[in-house]
């Protein structure tokens, strides 16, 4: 299973922190500090995949942004780069063109994704299209009860 | 800035969210949100109740502050208000801010998991999804009790939405797998198994992963998944790109659900029915042909999809280690990848080579990619990448090829990343050590080490390389001559300093002959280093120093001399002035000969495991290492294998002279005390001895295998059975696959499987070396009374294996009656003209007989009771030669063939099994007590069964387990 997900600038500022796992405040930080120093020292086109403790950790750079899991030792790395580029779509599709701003000003909303695509650190749903209906079915429900609203 | 937003904008935040990124320092971002939170605190404590709205901004608000790394201590009620809401939005926020910020705050979590109730009976699927999610982000002992009972009647109810459905797998298998007690196991597990042949691939998808976790704690109950997983693969796998719709990703069909279900099978034994274990190779071929079709495109991502199910299969594959023909077409996709253009994939195939490497199918295959590998280590950029193929290296070291990858790890750690030494250092060590046929080797390897990478050699490896030359004569008078060298470089590093102290100082005068090396030029050159070096080494040295006076008394004056100096005698550090004190006063008071028993030279040390080894796991963590662990043992350590001369005599000397106290090389008690036996004249051990390097360093070419392998004797009669075949036995009594027999020449890997009274047993001898073996000739015989006892057939083999080349031999084994005794096998060739005759034991024992059978607690006693006389049971009471740790003692129970009884036993810290023994003449039930005393260290076994001889031998078979 997954045990995190992240996603932090190339500054080191986290911009979504997902845990799947309790993991206790002070804990969380630590593996903060020591995923972005890790992952902003690699070189580019380094492999994309590091040990870390006991986990495996997978990372990707698109565009500003830094996506990087931690997985059990059994996990596969490359389903899960394909994990991180899954969400990435999702993103895309709803955001239309995602860009860090969209993550930034809307985080609520980049959880709601995560939550119809993972739980519990395994993957839900795996269709696109399934995915993106269920945000678009719970966004229409808040444009009815509410006003209507222009996208 | 203007907030880019969709849905419901919620303005006021997104105009705070502007401001704190436009706060110009940490003190002023700070400002900004301490002026927030009092903003939102009275709003909240305010007379005017807020509408569903504004609490959900302001909640929002809270939960950003939040992630940013700010403390909130309030806000959780109106949080928890918000769930009730019936404005989806409303709703959904509070359980954001629920999963982000739980609080065991136990008024909170009964009204959260009231509304939590109240979703789940809604009916309304959106809110139920919403809620399911809350429980799996939150995943609380509260939770599990309060939602437990209730979340496997959604997951398999016929009325559930599909969505739901995934939820409720994920969910239920976060709360299994944080309290396992509160999810137990009903009517619904067999359902949920059926979940695997849903239509709906979500609901799959969602469901295996559940079925997963289940199957690999619960095997037995879900054993049906693997039929139903291998048919479900077979239809991915056979179905065109298109078929599967959405679920295809990048022109791959459902990559998810494939890894997943061939993750499944892992953990379950290859599927009896042949059927089923036809269409799973069929699966496992395909998955391996598509590899090398072109791609279907050129994006990464079809790339990526397409080989994580082919590394999953791999793993399968590996996992199986049945299949010899698969196992070689993995390595050979593996070789092709090491050599991709893409850094992933080279990095995954070195890591998945690591676990071919240990399989004995695959170990060879895996060896032939070494020169790839070597140059990966050379030329790789990444250096996660680098460390990858130096564990492979480590892992397919043999003594084969031991030189080359030691040299190359050597020449690689001048380079090395700082990250990586300390781990190679040890690697280097260990693989010196476990491959040294010849210890000059050895020796100059650890130097080369220390002269490399010093800083990064632990205090272990340098114990060990002196535990080693003081227990092995012949290559004491090499490693005096080496350190001397070594130590002639103008800066040499500090343990070098100690490795030379402790070595001349015990072994000095075998190069004193020598005037280049005379006693004088000797001391001149220790203490050369002495002012450049730390306490530690200095109180070192002086014992080296007093060691001397007594190994060359013509050294004394000088000595004396260096001790009574103010820099020593008035040493402000307590430990260096009292050694100098002492050494000079039993230098000047002791006479000759009671000087000599008091710096004898060192004892040798005790066996152990080394403590180099145990650093190297408890670096890399306890799962990294136990392939190579294990391995150690069954190529057996370098000083713990009986395989090699010299090594009786040590373990007759270890016999009389007390094990060291905790202090491995006993230097904080200071040498005088070291020596307890009686002088035997080491004062004058031979010092132009030629035991040492000549004698040795010829055990490296060809020929040199010869002298050192085990016994050969010249005769054609089958020779004596290996005086360690019976520890080669008991090393298979709890497991069935393994090696059993290694030397410089050959291998013999087993493997075998038991059912009722039969089993058939496969054999592989590989030949080691590029030199054919002539005449082999194996056979296999019934001792004494065993002949009527075991009834055994084997087919005979090609007399002529070639080298590199391994040949199998099937021997079925029927079981008659009870039995004691092994059967032999004896195994004759001539290499290069020499005949090699080797005996061993082959490892069928009694238990592998045995059908486990369950049984409650109140059957167990009774039948305890019904076997009470004396010569029915067997008892044994000993000492833990290995950790108690539960799990081996579990797996080491349960690969004995008896069921072990859960909550049979009053107290939780025994164990107890039960099992027949199936023989043809009868059967015969076996009861078993395991009673572990970790404060003791100490074991109580007690075995009962209807038949005398049986409870004693499987008695003594288990004693030996522990």
């Amino acid at each position: 299973m997954m045990h995190f997900l992240l996603l932090f600038s190339r500054q080191g500022k986290l911009r979504l922190q997902k845990w799947f796992t309790p993991i206790p405040e002070r804990e969380k930080k630590k593996i903060v500090r020591d995923m972005t120093t890790m992952v902003l020292g690699r070189k580019p086109r380094s492999c994309n995949f590091l040990h870390w403790k006991d986990l495996k950790i997978v990372y990707k750079k698109y565009a500003s942004l830094y996506f990087c899991c931690g997985l059990d030792a059994e996990e596969n790395e490359l389903l899960a780069l394909e994990v991180l580029h899954r969400y990435v779509e999702l993103l895309d599709k709803y955001f239309g063109n995602v860009c860090e701003l969209d993550i930034i000003f809307n985080f609520e909303k980049a959880y709601f994704i995560l939550d119809e695509f993972l739980l519990g650190g395994e993957v839900q749903e795996t269709s696109k299209q399934v995915v993106s209906r269920s945000i678009e079915a719970s966004d229409m429900l808040q444009e009815v009860s509410e006003r209507p609203c222009s996208r | 800035m203007p907030a880019v937003s969709k849905g419901d904008g919620m303005r006021g935040l997104a105009v705070f969210i502007s401001d704190i990124r436009n706060c110009k320092s940490k003190e002023a971002e700070i400002k900004r949100i301490n002026k927030e939170l009092a903003n939102i605190r009275s709003k909240f404590k305010g007379d005017k109740a807020l509408d569903g709205y504004s609490k959900k901004k302001y909640v929002c608000k809270l939960l950003f502050i939040f992630l940013l790394g700010h403390d909130i201590d309030f806000g959780h009620m109106e949080a928890v208000n918000l769930l009730s809401s019936n404005k989806y939005t409303e709703k959904q926020i509070g359980y954001l801010f629920i999963s982000v910020l739980v609080n065991s705050n136990s008024e909170l979590i009964r009204l959260i998991n009231n509304a939590i109730k109240n979703d789940l009976s809604s009916r309304n699927p959106t809110f139920m999804c919403l809620a399911l999610h809350c429980i799996a982000n939150v995943g609380s002992r509260e939770m599990a009790e309060a939602f437990a009972g209730e979340i496997p009647r959604i997951l398999v109810a016929g009325d559930t939405m599909d969505s739901v459905k995934q939820s409720a797998a994920l969910c239920l298998l976060r709360l299994y797998k944080a309290s396992p007690d509160l999810v137990l196991m009903g009517e619904w597990t067999s359902r949920v198994v059926h979940l695997l042949n849903d239509q709906h691939m979500g609901v799959v998808t969602a469901a295996i992963s559940l079925i997963t976790c289940l199957s690999s704690k619960n095997p037995d109950e879900f054993k049906t998944c693997v039929s139903l997983a291998v048919s479900r693969l077979s239809r991915i796998v056979s179905s065109a790109s298109t078929d599967l719709q959405d679920y295809t990703y990048y022109f791959v069909p459902a990559p998810w659900l494939s890894c997943k279900l061939l993750r499944l099978l892992q953990c379950y034994p290859p599927p009896e029915d042949g059927a089923v274990k036809g269409r799973l190779v069929e699966c496992l071929e395909t998955i391996l042909n598509k590899a090398q079709e072109p791609p279907k495109s050129k994006k990464v991502q079809h790339s990526n999809a397409k080989n994580a199910i082919l590394f999953e299969a791999i793993s399968l594959i590996i996992h199986y280690d049945s299949e010899p023909n698969l196992l070689v077409r993995a390595c050979n996709q593996l070789g092709q990848f090491l050599q991709h253009r893409e850094t992933n994939l080279r990095y995954l195939a070195l890591e998945s080579m690591c676990t071919l490497a240990s399989s004995e199918f695959s170990h060879e295959a895996v060896k032939t990619h070494i020169e790839t590998v070597i140059n990966a280590l050379k030329t790789e950029r990444d250096v996660s990448v680098r460390q990858r193929a130096a564990d492979l290296l480590y892992a397919m070291c043999d003594r084969s090829n031991a030189k080359q990858i030691v040299a190359e790890m050597l020449s690689y750690l001048e380079t090395a990343d700082y990250s990586i030494r300390e781990e190679m250092v040890l690697k280097v060590a260990i693989l010196a050590e476990k491959y040294a046929v010849d210890y000059s080797w050895y020796v100059d390897t650890i130097l080369n080490l220390i002269r490399i990478a010093g800083d990064y050699v632990s205090e272990e490896v340098w114990y060990r390389v002196i535990q080693i030359v003081i227990n092995r004569d012949d290559v004491q008078g090499y490693a005096a001559k080496t350190v001397f060298e070594a130590l002639q470089a103008p800066a040499c590093h500090e343990n070098m300093v100690k490795v030379g102290g402790y070595i001349l100082g015990e072994f000095g005068n075998l190069i004193a002959g020598d005037p280049r090396s005379s006693p004088l030029v000797q001391f001149n050159l220790l203490h050369s280093k002495f002012h450049l070096c730390s306490v530690p080494t200095r109180a070192l040295l002086l014992s080296a120093y007093i060691k001397f006076i007594n190994l060359f008394p013509e050294t004394k004056a000088t000595i004396q001399e260096v001790l009574r100096s103010d820099s020593q005698i008035r040493n402000s550090d307590v430990e260096l002035q009292q050694r100098a004190v002492e050494y000079l006063k039993l230098s000047s008071i002791a006479s000759t000969d009671v000087l000599a028993t008091v710096l004898e030279e060192m004892p040798p040390f005790p066996e152990r495991e080394s403590s180099i080894l145990a650093k190297l796991k408890k670096k890399k963590g306890p799962g990294a290492v136990t392939v190579e662990l294990e391995d150690g043992k069954e190529r057996g350590e370098l000083n713990g294998g009986g395989d090699r001369g010299g090594d009786a005599a040590i373990a007759a000397s270890n016999a009389s002279t007390p094990s060291p106290s905790a202090d491995l090389l006993g230097l904080r008690s200071t040498a005088p005390v070291s020596g307890t036996t009686p002088s035997a004249g080491s004062l004058l051990v031979d010092v132009f001895s030629e035991a040492g390097p000549s004698a040795t360093s010829a055990g490296v070419n060809d020929d040199g295998f010869l002298s050192s392998a085990p016994p050969t004797v010249a005769s054609e009669d089958p020779a004596p059975p290996l005086p360690e075949s019976d520890e080669l036995l008991n090393k298979f009594v709890c497991k069935n696959n393994g090696v059993l027999f290694e030397n410089q020449l050959l291998q013999i890997g087993i493997k075998s499987e038991y059912r009722q009274n039969l089993g058939r047993m496969y054999l592989f001898y590989g030949n080691k070396t590029s030199v054919q073996f002539v005449s082999f000739n194996t056979t296999v015989s019934c001792p004494g009374e065993l002949q009527s006892q075991l009834n055994v057939q084997t087919k005979t083999v090609e007399p002529l294996v070639e080298g590199g080349a391994q040949v199998q031999q099937v021997i079925n084994i029927e079981c008659l009656t009870d039995f004691i005794d092994a059967p032999l096998l004896n195994i004759k060739f001539r290499y290069g003209g020499a005949l090699q005759n080797i005996s061993l034991k082959l490892p069928v024992t009694i238990n592998k007989f045995f059908q486990p059978t369950e049984m409650a607690a109140a059957d167990f006693f009774q039948r305890w009771k019904q076997l009470s006389q004396p010569q029915q049971e067997a008892q044994k009471i000993f000492k833990a030669s290995h950790g108690m740790d539960t799990e081996v003692l579990k797996a080491k129970l349960l690969g004995l063939g008896t069921a072990l009884l859960e909550n049979v036993d009053p107290n939780p810290e025994n164990y107890v099994c039960a099992g027949v023994i199936q023989t043809k003449a009868q059967q015969v039930g076996c009861l078993l007590r395991l009673e572990p005393n970790a404060q003791a260290q100490m074991y109580r076994l007690t075995l009962r069964s209807s038949k005398d001889t049986v409870s004693q031998r499987v008695c003594d078979l288990l004693a030996e387990q522990f």
